[in-house]
């Protein structure tokens, strides 16, 4: 990480609090992400995760607290300009009248920043990095859940992000291709010094990408540190959490 | 019910802000237009013929026992241009449209899409509202136009044919040129722009307002398709008294 010279962007969590129904879902969170950090928000599914992520790119309004990006609040006017950020989201969230080319250009296109063949250069581009070369005219519903998450990236990377949010960006893929992702992750962080906020449950990631980890459990911050330091917490919850495992009868089974 | 005739009344006012922004999304305005003919056209022939040839059917052999057949056509064509164009087409396109829309914008909203085009800093306003709105306000009173010709056509092909009533299309179209004035048209069109604005944006809403799943698309489509309907049965009241006073 490195601070000095980076151009991601500093993100503060201040007394975030959400409840859906009566029933609270953030209890009060309060953390900083500083810029060019890759900062993981680990937790058990229910715990908080997506709606934090949510809140934190501006999604949702919390009830209470507040969340800056550099000093500003996320919701004021012109603030996603300022910063630029984008997210993977969990299922790629492609627009599925689009083509992949459309829909990994669609930034850029929208908003008029480049000619349309430079923009098909951009997409190839990204794509290729992702492993989809070619797939520009493929439709989303032709793709699996693995590859959509892929031009998810691509389509994020086009941003050029200062900030980029990643919901559980390996879940649906194979082995090999959530350590390329991972990869990935790592890559784009070390090259522009994005600010990366990544949400998993996926221990692996977690602890392979990390800068910091924050485990959430019912809406709380459990414990927050780097790596290290979050493996050597001894709070009973987090340990469960980290060393829960299968346990399966090898013996085979008696007819 | 009063927050969602305030949301309704905030989406349409930033859809109208946005309408400086409409050549922008022309390509997409254009593939509404061909999405909304394309589906409806047909269907809107047929209805009409039909809805012009049984009101000739109903009032025609009245009038014939009277003699009044010379205002069979003034009759089908102030009937049709005037109140069932208009409002017949609107309650079709609310169905077949209103519903497509409602049904589209909806998925959208629970796979995400929404989200991440906010999160692109698209607004989902200008990039999904405004072109249905502009696609539909211009589409409904085309379909209207053709809704009218064909209704008068249906019309005049029972009273020619029906032995009731068997007048010949000359008599019908004479009658017919000299009760409608093209303002009655204007009337007509005028209600069927209104109406082609409370199918937009109500389908629009309800798709944006999405949330559940499936199931929740599901009800975003009724609750679209039944709340666009009853507005415009109501508002066909309040406009047919406004335009009433023009139309004289």
């Amino acid at each position: 990480m490195n601070a000095s010279n980076s151009q991601g962007s500093r993100v503060s969590v201040r007394g975030l609090r959400k409840s859906f129904h009566g029933h609270p879902v953030l209890r009060g969170l309060d953390f900083e992400v500083e810029r060019g950090e890759v900062f993981v928000l680990m937790g058990p599914s229910g715990s908080g995760k997506t709606v934090l992520l949510k809140h934190l790119i501006g999604l949702e309004e919390p009830d209470a607290g507040e969340v800056l990006i550099e000093g500003e609040p996320v919701g004021a006017p012109g603030v996603m300009d300022r910063h630029r950020m984008a997210m993977v989201f969990q299922s790629g969230a492609l627009l599925n009248s689009l083509t992949v080319g459309e829909n990994v250009g669609l930034y850029l296109a929208e908003h008029r920043l480049k000619p349309p063949a430079e923009i098909d250069r951009i997409v190839a581009e990204k794509l290729e990095l992702v492993g989809m070369a070619g797939t520009q005219q493929k439709m989303p519903s032709e793709l699996s859940g693995g590859m959509k998450k892929r031009v998810s990236i691509a389509r994020a990377l086009v941003i050029e992000p200062q900030l980029i949010f990643y919901d559980e960006p390996t879940s649906e893929l194979d082995p090999l291709m959530a350590v390329t992702v991972g990869e990935e992750i790592l890559r784009l962080n070390r090259r522009i010094h994005v600010t990366s906020i990544v949400v998993t449950h996926d221990r692996d990631l977690a602890f392979g990408i990390a800068d910091r980890i924050a485990l959430i459990h019912d809406g709380e911050i459990l414990c927050l540190g780097t790596p290290a330091a979050v493996r050597a917490n001894p709070h009973p919850l987090l340990q469960k959490f980290l060393t829960t495992d299968f346990k399966f009868n090898s013996s085979p089974k008696t007819p | 019910m009063f927050q969602s005739v305030g949301e309704l009344i905030i989406l349409l006012w930033r859809t109208l802000e946005a309408l400086p922004l409409t050549w922008r999304q022309h390509r997409k305005v254009l593939d509404q237009l061909f999405e909304i003919g394309n589906a409806s056209l047909l269907m809107a022939c047929v209805l009409s013929l039909f809805i012009g040839g049984v009101l000739a059917l109903q009032t025609g052999p009245i009038l014939a026992e009277r003699g009044l057949t010379v205002f069979l056509g003034k009759i089908v064509g102030l009937s049709m241009c005037r109140e069932l164009g208009p409002a017949m087409m609107a309650v079709l396109i609310a169905g077949r449209i209103g519903s497509a829309m409602a049904a589209e914008l909806g998925s959208m909203r629970v796979y995400q899409e929404v989200d991440a085009l906010r999160t692109m800093n698209i607004n989902p306003i200008h990039y999904l509202v405004l072109p249905r709105l502009v696609a539909i306000s211009i589409a409904l009173p085309m379909l209207v136009v053709f809704s009218i010709l064909v209704g008068w056509f249906g019309g005049a092909l029972v009273s020619v044919t029906n032995y009731q009533i068997a007048i010949s299309f000359e008599a019908y179209f004479n009658s017919l040129r000299d009760g409608v004035k093209l303002v009655s048209i204007l009337n007509g069109l005028t209600k069927s722009f209104v109406f082609a604005v409370v199918i937009g944006t109500v389908s629009c809403h309800q798709g944006l307002q999405t949330i559940g799943g499936p199931r929740g698309i599901g009800r975003s489509v009724t609750k679209a398709v039944v709340n666009s309907i009853i507005l415009i049965l109501i508002l066909d009241y309040f406009l047919t008294r406004m335009l009433m006073h023009l139309d004289r």
